[in-house]
């Protein structure tokens, strides 16, 4: 008797451990699945901001702890066309344009943004992947640069649209909604993939967009879409003006004292200290102030949170 | 908080002169079973996540080429696959379930293996979502446990070795390795080895393990910097989280087997309906 009791235990607890893993990933795919599982991030979100300030600084470190090697992630050599052609020249025609709802759309050159007042900071770079790095990032502050155009009084998010493309819609490298089925394991990977692909490819031959304009970053044209089936998506990403404002909130030009290398996002990227490294976009090519996120992408905030990551990566 | 004849637990004796006690409330045996699932998911998630970068370090930043534990794969001799951990200057060959494993039908390099992950295949930002959401359950699950336990005396009373315990810490530890296990009266409360190992778990691991992973958020270390301080660093704090996650397997692999060897249908039993039978008289029990 109690022996059967026993093996009906053992049974019981074996079964209902593949149920509810089996279970838990069904549930994830669920949009209320989805939904639920982003509570933690609102969350964290919330807790996370009542224990801050905006203008609390990330933690600054002794220029005796800096990384000796600062880990690139990600793209590190974007396959691009325009942007090759502009690190040739050593970014002497890059422009940093500045617009959406904003009083005065600004282009803004490596000089200009050099003429700027600039800010200094040893900071420690914390992945999603769990992995850490110090280093030195000398950069304007961006509130110096959305002050210089002047915030019209909807603006809400600032958006970073960049120069990388890490795959493409509609039937490309990776499939439509493909996609979404076979989700990257880590930030990363899918990118390297495609860094590698795009090393074997004859960029100069593909039919398309990846020669577009260097004034188009982000805008793609959606009315050329259904024939142009290799459209690039480029690295996009957000923040709210709560970080937007932070001193620390820098558009980066200098990584430990010497021009920021193509690897680590030549020739400008964003540093939002408080945040995982997915957010400090890098190759930034235009800065866009919009009311809502929902135009962006497919509406949450950045390429790999439309990919499921958390917009808010304070941890 | 002095045990009051009010915390005494309601005994009862059946009609074949069988002592009951009611030796869990209700609040302590929810706590239980949530705490029992949200650790199982919290475990695997954090398995999915550890596997996004298998490797630690000491300190405050990742040292690459000198992790202090790294599971990998690499080429054997003979030329095939196999899974590697690196602990120090040790490597360890574990082909098969760390470091390369089998997931559908195809070997896989991956360092912890699909069965243990949730989800199954490597998917950072859903297994990050599983593991906020059911750590804050952790938090509130422990905090209901704890307070409830505080205000009625339960933790004082379950929890803290009583003076004839200490006294007697030798004797008990023989008895609890020799798998002898008290009956009667002396069953209502717990031996000391117990008291400690509980109040080591839910006043050390248990929160050790949630201020670790708080320790490794960018946001908390702006916020609270010296919360990072006092594990000696990020990169130091995700070791502890991990070393602590091990802690709290090994004491779950234990506290089963204790379990089921000392009577796993009264144990399961009292955890669940909260009745705990003594067994028959004292005098009579053998």
């Amino acid at each position: 008797m109690i022996l059967h009791r026993r093996k009906l235990l053992t049974a019981g607890a074996g079964l209902m451990s593949t149920a509810l893993l089996g279970g838990c990933d069904k549930f994830a795919g669920t949009e209320t699945g989805q939904r639920t599982l982003k509570v933690g991030e609102d969350a964290n979100e919330y807790v996370q901001r009542l224990l801050m300030s905006p203008t609390t600084l990330a933690r600054e470190f002794p220029a005796s702890m800096i990384s000796p090697w600062f880990k690139p992630n990600g793209t590190i050599d974007p396959p691009d066309r325009g942007y090759r052609a502009m690190a040739a020249q050593k970014f002497s025609d890059f422009k940093l344009t500045v617009d959406g709802l904003v009083q005065n759309p600004l282009a803004l050159s490596l000089a200009d943004l050099r003429a700027l007042p600039s800010r200094t900071q040893i900071t420690r770079h914390d992945c999603v992947e769990g992995w850490s790095c110090i280093g030195q990032w000398s950069g304007v502050p961006l509130a110096e640069v959305l002050k210089k155009a002047g915030l019209k009084p909807q603006a809400r998010y600032a958006v970073f649209h960049c120069a990388d493309t890490l795959e493409y819609a509609g039937g490309g490298l990776e499939g439509g909604d493909g996609a979404f089925l076979e989700r990257p394991g880590h930030p990363g990977a899918v990118r390297d993939a495609y860094i590698q692909l795009a090393a074997a490819a004859d960029w100069g031959g593909a039919p398309t967009a990846t020669d577009a304009p260097k004034d188009d970053w982000g805008q793609g044209s959606p009315a050329a879409e259904p024939e142009d089936r290799r459209r690039p998506i480029r690295y996009y990403e957000s923040i709210d003006l709560y970080d937007a404002f932070n001193p620390q909130t820098i558009l980066a030009y200098d990584l430990n004292g010497k021009p920021l290398p193509v690897s680590n996002g030549a020739p400008l990227r964003l540093r939002v200290e408080r945040q995982l490294g997915y957010k400090q976009a890098k190759y930034v090519m235009r800065v866009e102030m919009v009311e809502s996120l929902a135009g962006i992408g497919q509406g949450s905030g950045g390429y790999w949170e439309d990919r499921g990551y958390e917009w808010y990566a304070g941890i | 908080m002095a045990a009051s004849p009010a915390l005494e637990a309601p005994e009862t004796v059946d009609r074949r002169g069988r002592r009951w006690f009611y030796r869990h409330p209700l609040v302590i045996r929810l706590a239980h079973w949530i705490n029992a699932a949200v650790l199982l998911v919290l475990l695997m998630s954090g398995l999915q996540i550890f596997n996004a970068h298998p490797a630690l370090y000491w300190g405050a930043v990742s040292t690459f080429d000198n992790p202090a534990l790294a599971i990998t794969s690499d080429q054997g001799r003979d030329g095939t696959n196999r899974g590697v951990v690196t602990i120090g200057a040790h490597t360890i060959d574990t082909t098969g379930v760390l470091g390369l494993s089998t997931e559908r039908g195809t070997e896989v390099e991956r360092a912890f293996p699909a069965w243990a992950t949730l989800p199954a295949n490597q998917d950072l930002a859903t297994g990050r979502r599983w593991h906020f959401l059911f750590a804050w359950l952790l938090v509130i699950n422990g905090a209901v446990y704890l307070l409830y336990g505080l205000f009625s005396g339960q933790l004082r009373r379950r929890l803290i070795p009583d003076g004839d315990q200490i006294r007697d810490f030798g004797g008990s530890v023989k008895e609890h390795l020799l798998l002898r296990f008290p009956e009667g009266t002396e069953a209502k409360r717990y031996n000391v080895i117990q008291k400690l190992t509980y109040l080591v778990l839910v006043l050390g691991l248990l929160p050790a393990m949630v201020l670790a992973g708080l320790a490794m958020s960018p946001g908390m270390d702006a916020a609270w910097p010296w919360l990072t301080e006092l594990f000696g660093g990020r990169q130091s704090a995700r070791s502890i989280h991990f070393i602590a996650a091990g802690l709290i397997v090994l004491f779950v692999v234990v506290h089963v087997l204790l379990v089921i060897v000392s009577g796993l249908v009264n144990n399961m039993r009292g955890m669940i309906t909260g009745w705990f039978s003594l067994g028959r008289d004292q005098e009579t029990a053998r």
